[in-house]
């Protein structure tokens, strides 16, 4: 996690990365002087590990770009379009209206510029993903604390003008706010009017620095880069004392003590979690003495139903998250631990330093605060589903102790009693089967990443095959846990375009229980084979042998597999349709 | 006079990413291919920063060499 650089100091640090492998094509549009702001994005984005290429409109060319087909932005052909309008030159628009009744009306006629923006985007045909600043709330102070009774005043017409773009992103597919006042507050000095006024320089270069860092962590979960789980000790960090000594009754949480403070942070990961987060204990404590106040504690907001997996023990703490990471299956790098103890935190980011390990303040009063300003959990999508992760990883623990007693696999496949269902993508589905495309990082045969539009394409096309696997056993629900597309290439074949599973249920045969049904299916449409192939990424080593695994055959033509329907054997599972 | 100078050489070189900058009192933006009007913003605000100082709007105006800005930062170090 890198802290919040100047713009100077994030030149410095950026000139020292290279080989970066991951392409990211983003174009900047602004009514203001934008080259640094595009200069320190680009840097950004070098450190946060990507090849970045930009794009930055001509000085206050938002329309004239947007509107000419032509333009070099659609040559372009960026993969985020960055909308920054400084509020000041809306100021200046909004001085030249003429009268009461229009200025009442200036927000409705700055929100259609923007879906005009946005319908052009789309009519000139890319498919970018739209991040539209908001406007900076700033008062020219005429009607003081009236405003709110003024339709025509000019504060009042930004607040309307910010609300009008929530509710048309709240729609609108791959359009996003990023909500600049966030960003400026607590910052000093933010403009520098020296510069505004000789240079058109509406944010200090600083500024942009910032704006950029938070920017970057948005990109990288369009990437796929985004946290999954919240890993907490707990003496001092979920409770104010230490249980093993203090007791019960004597540990600081909700009124005692300042409690006030733990309690925050309870609530806040106890909402992460219903947004799908999943929650984790790494404590240093007895297992008993720590479950505790989970269980009796009234005060305590966080239960033990809503910790997925609780480590409670005298080992060393890097080893028990690796531990969780086990259970979990998923990246160091999108783990994050908290712990008040710096030689705990030490011992973690030394062993395993793609955990993202906050340097939480000595007075807990200030935990929640700084970790508010980390904007740790980004994320760019969410589903209902999330809220049921929780639930899932619990009943994978169970399994885990099921497996240890069951020697042979068969058995043990078959004593799980698992009841399958495959069927082509449903409208219902549209969101948590984008969403997988975003966040799978390892089943996933060639990571490519799609949109709730895209899935709805392929939903509808006469070209693709498209599958949704959901599994049961007899432990609870996985829910929707599989993605698979195909595409007609010829008469000949249909080609693997995308083959995506969650790892909560490698092992299982669920590919072989998907592949029988994709081959009976390609059958019927009188295409004899079916082709894939692998695109190595750092992440998806597991399914580099997928294929083969498949009865796929390799022929020699560097990465292409083969599969002839012809001789087909149905692959073994213990999966029953349901 | 030396000092500041080696100091603003130091900072040139530094922001403009040029090991190679020799600055004197009247070294002008001309000379400096990396000197453009936006890097000119740039070195305003480093200035600014390392010798913890602000200049006004009118005097970055004013300057006509690299003499006459290390003349601002003196004026306001020695007030």
């Amino acid at each position: 996690m890198n802290p919040i650089f100047s713009f100077r100091e994030l030149q410095k640090k950026a000139k020292n990365t290279t080989n970066n492998v991951t392409e990211i094509k983003v174009a900047v549009l602004g009514n203001h002087t934008t080259n640094f702001f595009v200069k320190a994005l680009e840097n950004q984005l070098k450190v946060a590990g990507f090849n970045p290429s930009m794009f930055e409109s001509d000085y206050d060319q938002i329309d004239i770009t947007l509107i000419d087909g032509e333009s070099e932005l659609y040559k372009f052909n960026p993969e985020i379009i960055v909308v920054f309008e400084s509020v000041l030159k809306l100021k200046d628009k909004f001085y030249s209206v003429k009268d009461n009744e229009s200025r009442s009306d200036f927000y409705n006629t700055e929100k259609d510029i923007i879906q005009n923006r946005v319908s052009n985007i789309r009519a000139n045909g890319s498919d970018a993903k739209i991040v539209y600043f908001s406007y900076e709330l700033i008062d020219d102070e005429l009607y003081g604390n009236l405003f709110s009774k003024i339709p025509h005043s000019f504060y009042n017409n930004l607040w309307q003008l910010n609300n009008q773009l929530i509710d048309f992103s709240r729609n609108e597919p791959d359009f996003y706010v990023f909500d600049i006042n966030k960003y400026l507050k607590g910052t000093e000095t933010y403009r520098d009017y020296t510069a505004l006024i000789n240079s058109d320089l509406h944010y200090s270069i600083d500024t942009f620095a910032k704006l950029s860092h938070f920017l970057a962590q948005f990109f990288n979960a369009f990437k796929g880069h985004f946290k999954k789980c919240l890993i907490l000790d707990l003496d001092n960090t979920t409770w104010g004392g230490i249980i093993g000594d203090d007791g019960l009754e004597n540990i600081q949480v909700g009124s005692l003590g300042i409690g006030k403070a733990f309690t925050k942070l309870q609530k806040w990961a106890k909402h992460l979690k219903e947004r799908g987060v999943i929650l984790a204990i790494c404590s240093k404590n007895t297992e008993e003495v720590a479950k505790e106040p989970f269980e009796k504690h009234n005060e305590m907001v966080l239960r033990l139903e809503d910790i997925s997996i609780f480590v409670a023990n005298w080992k060393n703490k890097a080893d028990n998250i690796r531990y969780i990471q086990e259970v979990l299956n998923i990246g160091f790098d999108s783990m994050v631990f908290l712990d008040d103890n710096p030689a705990e935190r030490d011992i973690v980011r030394q062993s395993l330093p793609a955990v993202t390990v906050p340097e939480l303040p000595k007075d807990p009063a200030y935990y929640m605060p700084y970790i508010e300003s980390l904007n740790l959990f980004e994320t760019v999508s969410y589903s209902e589903n999330d809220k049921d992760r929780t639930s899932q990883y619990q009943q994978e623990a169970k399994r885990k102790k099921l497996i240890s007693s069951v020697t042979n696999m068969d058995d043990y496949l078959k004593s799980l009693e698992m009841e399958g269902n495959i069927s082509a993508f449903k409208s219902d589905d549209v969101s948590r089967v984008a969403q997988l495309t975003q966040r799978s990082n390892q089943f996933n045969l060639r990571t490519q990443r799609y949109t709730e539009k895209d899935i709805t394409e392929f939903m509808n096309s006469e070209n693709h095959l498209t599958y949704t696997v959901k599994l049961k056993d007899k432990f609870g629900d996985y829910g929707l846990i599989s993605v698979i597309i195909l595409e007609k290439k010829n008469n000949d074949t249909y080609f693997v375009d995308t083959w995506i599973m969650s790892c909560r249920v490698l092992k299982r045969d669920v590919e072989h229980f998907a592949l029988n049904k994709i081959v009976e299916d390609v059958k019927n449409k009188g295409i004899n084979s079916i082709t894939g192939e692998h695109l190595p990424t750092p992440k998806n080593k597991l399914v580099a042998d997928l294929l083969t695994k498949l009865t796929f055959k390799n022929d020699d033509k560097e990465d292409v597999y083969f599969l002839n329907l012809t001789n087909y054997k149905s692959l073994k599972n213990y999966i029953e349709n349901e | 006079m030396n000092n500041y100078i080696t100091e603003f050489e130091t900072l040139f070189k530094d922001v403009l990413e040029n090991e190679d900058i020799v600055l004197t009192n009247e070294t002008t933006a001309t000379e400096i291919d990396e000197w453009d009007s936006i890097n000119h913003i740039y070195l305003v605000v480093e200035i600014e920063k390392h010798f913890k100082i602000k200049f006004s709007s009118s005097e970055i105006l004013q300057w006509q060499n690299v003499g006459e800005m290390i003349d601002s930062v003196k004026a306001k170090k020695e007030d």
